[in-house]
């Protein structure tokens, strides 16, 4: 068995950005991707995490912390501006949101 | 300790060793194999859930069932067994033969999944609490805080009930009952915080260790703090508020909304539901007696000779104490629910952030003024 | 020992995999959300891997507590799911970030293949405490006193403004 070292935990890493970006890229729903936004603030949080385990310094994990604390504060924030996009334009497709444009 | 001295005489606060927890039978247990199969490992987990289920039973059911009897001047279950003790025995026989009923509208995966949900998010608490100084599941340095974690675990899958039984209560119920336990972790959690900062660990059994000593009951936190008792309250009825107990039943009134998030539920899968609520129960107590009244520590002071203390402490006595206080504060949930009436919704939300919160925040940081500067 | 953490970091892995795949791909936003809540246990379990436990029961309650429930708030409070008009059609926007997040993926494990070196364990902490409340208790008023102060404005912030969002009139400027 191979041990675990940094590698396998950037990969994963990586691995779990860009599912989040694809989510992002792809998905109409805002909901859903405010979700992708999510997973990728994850993958950012597990790399300082790791780097901060197999450097043996603080500062990864104090940096990681405030990055949980930036996505609840982002999370409630853009949900209250999902919830007012709904109630002036009866949905959530981000397509069809497009008054800026006109 | 300045101002338990002034109140006692000298010889009584001489030499207070405190007690030192070796969580020798979990050590023991670890390494228990039967033909090389690590059993014991797997033993840690069973003891407390073997617990919950004696304690559902009998404390949980069948006393329930008697103190709202005593409460109504009625006599309770006493035709099955001698008074009335086989009936919950009885009652689990009826539920495991009912039909096990998925309704067809229903979102079938989410219907199944939301009382394991539940019930996990209940149970998996039970790892760090202390039964004993020498039994605790996982002595993690995180204890309370993973504690509080794990439980609002439980709001998701109370949604999952909520959202997957495809009805109008069951939803209403979901969506009260979620923001009800959401809204009362906050004035919970600044309690537990007055706590953890009385004791200075979030381990558990450094939390408890702290209030042993030789006078029993006055080492406890609650006694240790002009204001640690207000936040022992708003803890207790921020965990009634958790636990979904009266007089905060509002996502389960069956005046307005049938039962709530499990109104779809029958047979064991409501079992399953019924069983989290008592095992959520037991578990705030226990936290409760953990962070304000001494855990495992015996109440009982040396007096003199006659070392009461001494007598009543070792790790059969702490499972006992911690047990027993643990079961009074149960009795005392049973007792609120059958005396007081249910509050309205709007009411339930201005007492979380307009009355506990506030107050809660002025006693953390009383209580940390406190610390610094007095203790 | 290595054996243990492999079998634990593949399980692991695997369910964050899932967890995030079903996230993107499943039609049903509660589905998406509950497989979002299955990833999120699943780091939480990574972050123990790497002894970080403090960090693992804030992923929890954070994420899983708070940060989900939201969620699902709102996507019931939309009632989305009898609304399935929002078609997620296979069309040019998605095979582009197919392309992208691929494209992405190769070009971050090219760089790992090349095992850049980090700079050695400066410090004398062992990883478990580093992971400790009590170590990063310290450090958040002493080294990361201004982030701390900072952050707590930036909550602040979001408290008042989501207030502001959810108000039922909240019309600007009709």
């Amino acid at each position: 068995m191979p041990e675990i070292g940094l590698n396998h935990f950037l990969v994963l890493s990586a691995i779990l950005f860009s599912l989040g970006l694809f989510g992002i890229m792809t998905r109409r729903n805002a909901v859903v991707v405010l979700m992708g936004v999510e997973l990728i603030l994850n993958a950012a949080n597990l790399n300082l995490v790791a780097f901060s385990k197999f450097n043996g310094t603080m500062s990864g994990v104090m940096f990681s912390m405030f990055g949980i604390i930036l996505a609840a504060a982002e999370a409630a924030v853009a949900l209250a501006i999902v919830l007012n996009i709904y109630a002036r334009f009866k949905t959530v497709d981000i397509g069809e949101i497009d008054t800026m444009r006109e | 300790m300045k101002p338990l001295a002034l109140l006692v005489p000298d010889a009584l606060t001489a030499t207070a060793v405190p007690v030192q927890a070796e969580n020798s039978w979990v050590k023991a247990f670890e390494s228990l194999e039967v033909f090389g199969v690590p059993v014991g490992i797997f033993a840690i987990p069973a003891i407390p859930l073997v617990f919950i289920a004696l304690y559902a039973l009998y404390v949980g059911v069948y006393g329930e069932r008697k103190v709202s009897a005593f409460m109504q001047d009625r006599i309770g279950p006493n035709e099955t067994g001698k008074w009335g003790l086989l009936q919950t025995i009885a009652d689990i026989l009826k539920l495991i033969q009912k039909e096990d009923i998925v309704p067809i509208a229903a979102d079938k995966p989410l219907f199944v999944l939301g009382p394991l949900i539940i019930f996990v998010g209940a149970f998996a608490a039970y790892a760090v609490l202390p039964f004993s100084s020498e039994f605790i599941g996982a002595d993690l340095n995180v204890g309370v805080f993973y504690a509080v974690s794990i439980v609002s675990v439980e709001a998701v899958g109370i949604l999952m009930c909520g959202w997957g039984s495809n009805n109008k209560w069951s939803l209403f119920g979901a969506v009260r009952s979620v923001a009800q336990v959401v809204s009362y972790e906050i004035p919970a959690s600044i309690a537990i915080l007055v706590g953890v900062m009385m004791a200075g660990s979030l381990s558990m059994q450094k939390i408890v260790m702290s209030q042993s000593g030789e006078l029993g009951i006055l080492h406890y936190a609650v006694f240790q703090s002009p204001v640690a008792w207000i936040a022992m309250i708003i803890y207790f009825i921020a965990a009634l508020a958790e636990c979904n107990r009266a007089p905060f039943d509002i996502p389960e009134a069956e005046s307005e909304l049938v039962s709530g998030y499990f109104t779809e539920y029958g047979g064991m899968k409501f079992a399953m539901i019924f069983l989290a609520e008592y095992a959520s129960m037991f578990m705030t107590s226990v936290i409760l007696s953990v962070l304000f009244l001494g855990g495992w520590n015996s109440p009982l002071p040396n007096i003199g000779g006659v070392a009461l203390n001494d007598w009543t402490s070792g790790p059969v006595w702490g499972a006992f104490w911690i047990i027993l206080k643990g079961f009074f504060f149960v009795i005392v949930m049973m007792w609120v629910r059958w005396t007081f009436p249910r509050f309205r919704v709007d009411q339930l939300m201005y007492l979380c952030w307009k009355v506990l919160t506030p107050i809660a925040l002025l006693i953390f940081v009383f209580a940390a003024v406190w610390e610094l500067y007095v203790r | 020992m290595e054996t243990v953490s492999f079998i634990l970091f593949s399980f692991l892995g695997a369910l964050v995999m899932v967890g995030s795949i079903g996230t993107v791909w499943s039609r049903n936003p509660v589905t998406s959300a509950l497989f979002l809540v299955l990833n999120f246990f699943a780091l939480g379990g990574i972050y123990l891997l790497l002894e970080a436990q403090f960090i693992a029961v804030v992923q929890v309650i954070v994420y899983a507590g708070a940060i989900m429930v939201l969620f699902l708030f709102t996507i019931m409070l939309l009632n989305l799911d009898d609304e399935q008009a929002l078609k997620e059609k296979f069309d040019l926007q998605k095979g582009f970030g197919i392309l992208l997040g691929g494209v992405l993926l190769v070009e971050v494990l090219y760089i790992l293949g090349l095992k850049i070196n980090l700079p050695q364990k400066s410090t004398t902490l062992t990883p478990v405490e580093i992971g400790e409340a009590k170590n990063i208790g310290r450090e958040l008023i002493t080294n990361f006193l201004f982030p701390f102060e900072i952050v707590s404005i930036l909550l602040l912030l979001a408290v008042v403004g989501a207030i502001v969002l959810a108000k039922k009139n909240f019309s600007p400027n009709t």
